[in-house]
């Protein structure tokens, strides 16, 4: 296992269509909150990972760009990718290096700037994401497509309306009301997204994640370093990660995301936590919402739901405070925004503030067990991230 | 006005304006209407076409023309592999061999595709489903229908070779058995 890390620092620009930034001054807004909030200087660095996914934006080397532009330039770096889940494999280089003795103190950022190519060109781009031979060169799927196949199958086997999916993206909405880093901090109705326009039916408009920008960084220290920087560590209790088939059609059922399910058990087994009554082990989750269907199935990937049962959580309201166990407070991919390379980071920036009881009124969670979850699905079940962090530092 | 057109549409606008800009301003800014903040329209344009090897799948487009969708079969282990592969990485040394696939199956699921990627989007709304094939071995593709509120998760269907207009080129598509 190596060494225990913690995030010592946090930052998180405003996400949305951020035309008024370059890639860089946007990176520079997150670095800059973490850094002050570690209060660490660029000196104290040794790793930079920068996670983008890019290609709708200009700059192919995504990290020396932003290294120069922050003051980085000289540091050891290298840009991940992992589609959706980019963010999260950009905090695991950075952790799995400071594990392992190369690295005492690591700046992870995840930045994306979508809005740089026209969204024709967007949806082109995220729908080559899967097998572009087989599956985009002659079918065109879209991310809202390729979700849409197990929209399809999962609302006719378990009688799923799509009301039922509007409510996932009524509570989103709610919670991202009080983030104001949020790209749509707005309620909606059901009534609002059953009005909405199809993208890809059965999905609509208001069951997606918006095309954001927005960038979200993290310090993160070896627990031999940790204790010098601050007394409020939030630790990494552990990572599963896992992966599915490029093509979906090798795929055995339209139910659920098995790499996401592979990928929560690891991370249960790694931090020692009972899959049974996972919920109770939990302060919260932020789950991988970029369109309603998903955290439906996210519900029953991490085991807070059985197969077929996860609308009966959306129904019954008990994702919100109060409920089973809240999730995406922050308003989640659907309404805070998702911008792609950033979206894993973000995910940890929530959690650690959630954990010290630092955010807004009205969207913080009680902390009781000091544990909280990350799930980040990169593409449609491609790749799989599931990570909980921890106010108590991990068993070695 | 098609996706495609108003794709276009939008772009040219853009572009218009920042040749008015470049004319008045010397450089090629652009101002969004809704923030009001100035960006830089690009002065490079990227075309992008892939040359993509299928040396390896020859095969399969030559079958395509005797109106046959081929898949390959591991020879030591009797899996099969679809979209096809020339290597069979659960046993190697074995090799693959060419197989038909079957052309009846059932349909697994399936979407509409409304809002489109750019180089769809001179196509109508498409439906795009997959199929479970009767070797059990599932098919992603379009599906012919007028009407896909009449498609139901476990409907026949059957795997077709058609030509793809308005390009041309032969693929294969997956067609509801009616009644």
């Amino acid at each position: 296992m190596g060494r225990r890390v913690a995030i010592v620092g946090t930052g998180h620009s405003k996400f949305g269509v951020r035309l008024d930034v370059s890639l860089a001054e946007l990176a520079y807004e997150s670095i800059r909150e973490a850094l002050d909030e570690a209060r660490i200087g660029l000196d104290d660095i040794d790793l930079v990972v920068v996670g983008n996914a890019g290609g709708w934006s200009s700059e192919p080397l995504p990290a020396v760009v932003v290294n120069e532009y922050s003051g980085l330039s000289g540091k050891a770096t290298l840009r991940v990718e992992s589609a959706c889940s980019t963010g999260s494999s950009a905090i695991k280089v950075a952790r799995d290096a400071i594990a392992s003795g190369d690295a005492e103190v690591a700046l992870v950022v995840g930045v994306e700037k979508m809005n740089e190519s026209p969204t024709p060109t967007v949806v082109e781009f995220i729908g080559r994401a899967g097998n572009y031979f087989w599956e985009f060169e002659n079918y065109g799927l879209t991310f809202p497509g390729y979700y849409a196949l197990y929209a399809t199958s999962y609302m006719f086997r378990y009688g799923v309306r799509e009301e039922d999916l509007c409510s996932v993206a009524v509570k989103n909405h709610y919670y991202a009301s009080m983030n104001p880093k949020a790209h749509f901090p707005r309620r909606i109705t059901v009534d609002d997204c059953m009005k909405s326009r199809y993208v890809a039916w059965p999905l609509k408009l208001y069951d997606s994640s918006p095309i954001t920008d927005g960038s979200a960084a993290v310090v993160l220290a070896s627990e031999d370093v940790v204790g010098k920087i601050t007394d409020s560590p939030v630790w990494i209790e552990a990572i599963g990660a896992s992966s599915d088939t490029s093509n979906l059609s090798r795929r055995p059922h339209f139910l659920g995301l098995d790499a996401a399910r592979r990928a929560a058990l690891q991370a249960y087994r790694k931090a020692g936590l009972e899959p049974d009554g996972i919920v109770k082990q939990l302060d919260l989750a932020e789950v991988h919402d970029c369109f309603t269907i998903a955290e439906v199935m996210a519900y029953e990937d991490l085991g807070f739901a059985e197969r077929g049962e996860g609308v009966k959580l959306v129904r019954e309201g008990q994702t919100y405070i109060g409920g089973l166990i809240p999730v995406n407070l922050s308003g989640g991919l659907k309404a805070k925004g998702h911008p792609i390379g950033a979206t894993g980071v973000s995910m940890a920036v929530e959690i650690a503030r959630q954990l010290w009881g630092r955010v807004e009124r009205g969207r913080q969670a009680p902390i009781n067990v000091g544990r909280g979850l990350a799930h980040n699905v990169g593409g449609t079940g491609h790749y799989a991230y599931v990570a909980t962090y921890t106010l108590s530092k991990p068993r070695g | 006005m098609s996706q495609r057109e108003q794709a276009d549409a939008f772009l040219k606008q853009m572009e218009e304006f920042s040749e008015a800009m470049k004319r008045s301003v010397g450089v090629p800014v652009v101002i969004d209407p809704r923030s009001g903040v100035t960006m830089w329209y690009d002065q490079r344009e990227l075309k992008l076409r892939y040359i993509i090897s299928v040396e390896k799948l020859k095969r399969f487009f030559e079958a395509l023309g005797e109106g046959k969708v081929l898949a390959t079969k591991c020879k030591a282990t009797g899996t099969i592999l679809f979209p096809p592969q020339a290597d069979c990485p659960e046993a190697p040394e074995g090799g693959v061999e060419w197989v038909e696939m079957p052309v009846e199956g059932e349909l697994l699921t399936w979407t509409v595709i409304n809002v489109k990627p750019y180089s769809f989007s001179h196509y109508d709304d498409y439906v795009v489903g997959v199929a479970r094939m009767a070797n059990n071995v599932n098919v992603l593709a379009w599906v012919r229908c007028r009407d896909p509120s009449k498609l139901k998760p476990g409907m026949k269907v059957k795997l077709v070779v058609v030509r793809r207009e308005p390009e041309g080129y032969l693929t294969y598509e997956l067609e509801p058995i009616e009644g």
